[in-house]
């Protein structure tokens, strides 16, 4: 995926003079910024094997609190804590529903209606404005010329590999993942575990939905529509396993990265938008089928070559 | 009881089970005394692995108690027992395929340390060196301890379930079918682990359908069926054709003969 994104930045670099550009590029890193927030929390649930399909109406109920708390005149430092919290208990919430025994995709496809209509229901429709200094930063502003929503992405990032990579949570939820059963006879904390990685989705979800309200300056019922498709677009792209065990945050950055690179560049082109998302499929599409023909190439010869060893040892 | 007896390593008393409406176990006791290898054989569904997962901490018993040296042991999860000295190499190893060799060793035992102030993180230069002294010190060989597991063939997997669960100072290993789908010399290898944990003074209970491996290095044979023991024999006291009828029948023709 390094090397498609890569190539891809090649291309583009040659075959129009606005792209590599630091404006066009900070703005790319700009808009994949809530995608990469969310698809680190949509990493540690792909470890578990699982699916969050709830993160987009997450975005959506967010928006619209965030619209209303903070015209009603809430500091932002008391609402922004407290968004947070919301996401996390939706996702706490949805976790302890799995972990009673429904399936992952079944539970946040409720969350996914269900809590697109609370949004709605909540905000009757209707779209608020947000006129707050603290989103306005989030939204417009940043540091030494880098942007605020990337910046926010990066830390989202560099927290989430080291939580995925050098710590037991990680470890664990990659093994629960992997094979489930043995997770659960070595004593590992499995509904723990599973509960914590939704609520962290709930939370960056949020995190996200503060993202995208700040920059449209709005709380609107409709943000992050098909959100959560693209994340997992981006997830998977960057080789995370759907099926639990193998999980990248450096990939999902890229992934997240790559599809909003494609869609700029397109645009860039001048070709029609529309094309963008059928381009999107195509190249999910490739990327896994090469992603699995490859590992499974590879596994299948070192355990070929293992084998042969062992047979050279008895 | 005569005071010359040994203590047992690992008692269990009464233990009974239930899923559902079917009973799996019902009231079974099992003493096992320390560095003797037990052998427990019976049909399917006669609960030889339901008794093993109680005892491995991966179950919790309706009912019974476990003492280990005579005390009651108190664990309600397999880190419990595998703390308490009783570990369990799973039929299907338990590994998980995606996590390197050591990763699946330290599993649930990870080693951490704490940096900047208190965040533990994973050792995993230290759980790595460990890991590469336990299969030397085992005579084991796995290609590397960094390797997923997916990428090691059957009799490595098992090797490294071994190493596992021998390396942590246990004092009761659980062996569910270590010998199924093996070859002979696989199978010889598993029997030269198995004397040399006795040799360690390490017990060793043996869930196999092969009763010529529990004739070659077992003790005791524990004989169960339906959800109860029906026998307990010494090794040299019995031939396989008595084992054989007790599994089939459920009854102990020496509790019965005189009496009748």
């Amino acid at each position: 995926m390094f090397l498609v994104l890569a190539l891809w930045i090649v291309i583009l670099s040659l075959s129009s003079e606005h792209f590599l550009t630091a404006t066009n590029l900070l703005n790319v890193a700009r808009q994949a910024a809530p995608l990469i927030i969310i698809g680190v929390g949509m990493t540690f649930v792909m470890s578990t094997a699982g699916i969050d399909l709830s993160v987009g109406s997450t975005v959506a109920l967010i928006s619209v609190l965030a619209g209303s708390w903070l015209s009603a005149g809430l500091p932002a430092f008391v609402v922004l804590p407290l968004l947070l919290l919301v996401g996390a208990l939706l996702g706490s919430l949805s976790g302890w529903v799995i972990t009673l025994g429904v399936p992952a995709f079944v539970v946040t496809l409720a969350g996914l209606t269900s809590i697109r209509g609370l949004a709605f229901v909540y905000s009757d429709g209707y779209a608020t404005p947000i006129v707050n200094p603290v989103m306005a930063w989030i939204g417009r502003g940043g540091i030494l010329g880098v942007n605020a929503p990337f910046l926010i992405a990066m830390a989202v990032a560099v927290l989430g590999w080291f939580l995925l990579n050098r710590t037991r949570f990680g470890l664990h939820a990659l093994a629960t993942g992997g094979r489930e059963e043995a997770a659960r006879v070595m004593g590992l904390a499995i509904n723990r575990i599973k509960i914590a990685v939704y609520a962290l989705t709930g939370a960056l979800a949020a995190l996200g939905g503060i993202v995208i309200s700040a920059r449209l300056s709005n709380g609107s019922p409709n943000a992050g529509v098909m959100l959560e498709l693209e994340v997992i677009a981006a997830t998977v792209l960057g080789g995370t396993s759907l099926f639990g065990g193998r999980a990248t945050i450096a990939g999902t950055v890229v992934g997240a990265l790559l599809i909003n690179f494609v869609r700029n560049g397109l645009n860039l082109l001048g070709v029609n938008p529309y094309w963008v998302q059928v381009v999107t499929g195509i190249i999910l599409v490739l990327a896994v089928l090469v992603n699995t023909v490859l590992s499974r190439r590879v596994e299948s010869w070192a355990r070929a070559t293992s084998e042969g060893d062992e047979g050279n040892a008895e | 009881m005569s005071a010359s007896l040994p203590t047992p390593l690992v008692e269990m008393r009464g233990i009974s089970k239930s899923f559902g409406a079917v009973s799996a176990l019902r009231h079974v006791s099992l003493s096992v005394l320390p560095g003797s290898v037990v052998g427990l054989v019976g049909d399917n569904a006669a609960g030889k692995s339901t008794l093993m997962k109680i005892l491995a901490g991966a179950i919790l018993p309706d009912s019974g108690s476990i003492l280990i040296h005579g005390r009651p042991a108190v664990y309600d999860n397999p880190i419990g027992a595998r703390e308490a000295g009783i570990e369990m190499i799973y039929q299907d190893f338990a590994l998980v395929p995606e996590l390197t060799v050591a990763q699946n060793i330290f599993l649930g035992r990870e080693q951490v340390r704490r940096r900047w102030g208190g965040v533990r993180t994973l050792d995993t230069a230290r759980m790595n060196r460990r890991a590469r002294e336990l299969f030397a010190s085992l005579g084991l060989r796995v290609p590397s301890v960094t390797s997923p597991v997916q990428a090691l063939s059957g009799g490595q997997q098992q090797a490294v379930a071994i190493a596992r669960a021998t390396g942590f100072e246990a004092e009761l290993v659980i062996m569910d079918e270590p010998t199924a789908n093996l070859g002979a010399p696989a199978i010889e290898k598993v029997r030269q682990t198995i004397e040399g944990l006795r040799e360690k003074g390490v017990a060793v209970i043996l869930i196999s359908h092969r009763l010529e491996d529990i004739f070659a290095i077992g003790d005791r044979f524990v004989v169960m069926k339906r959800g109860e023991i029906v026998a307990n024999r010494e090794v040299g006291d019995t031939c396989s054709e008595e084992i054989v009828a007790m599994m089939v029948t459920g009854r102990d023709p020496r509790a019965e003969g005189p009496t009748a």
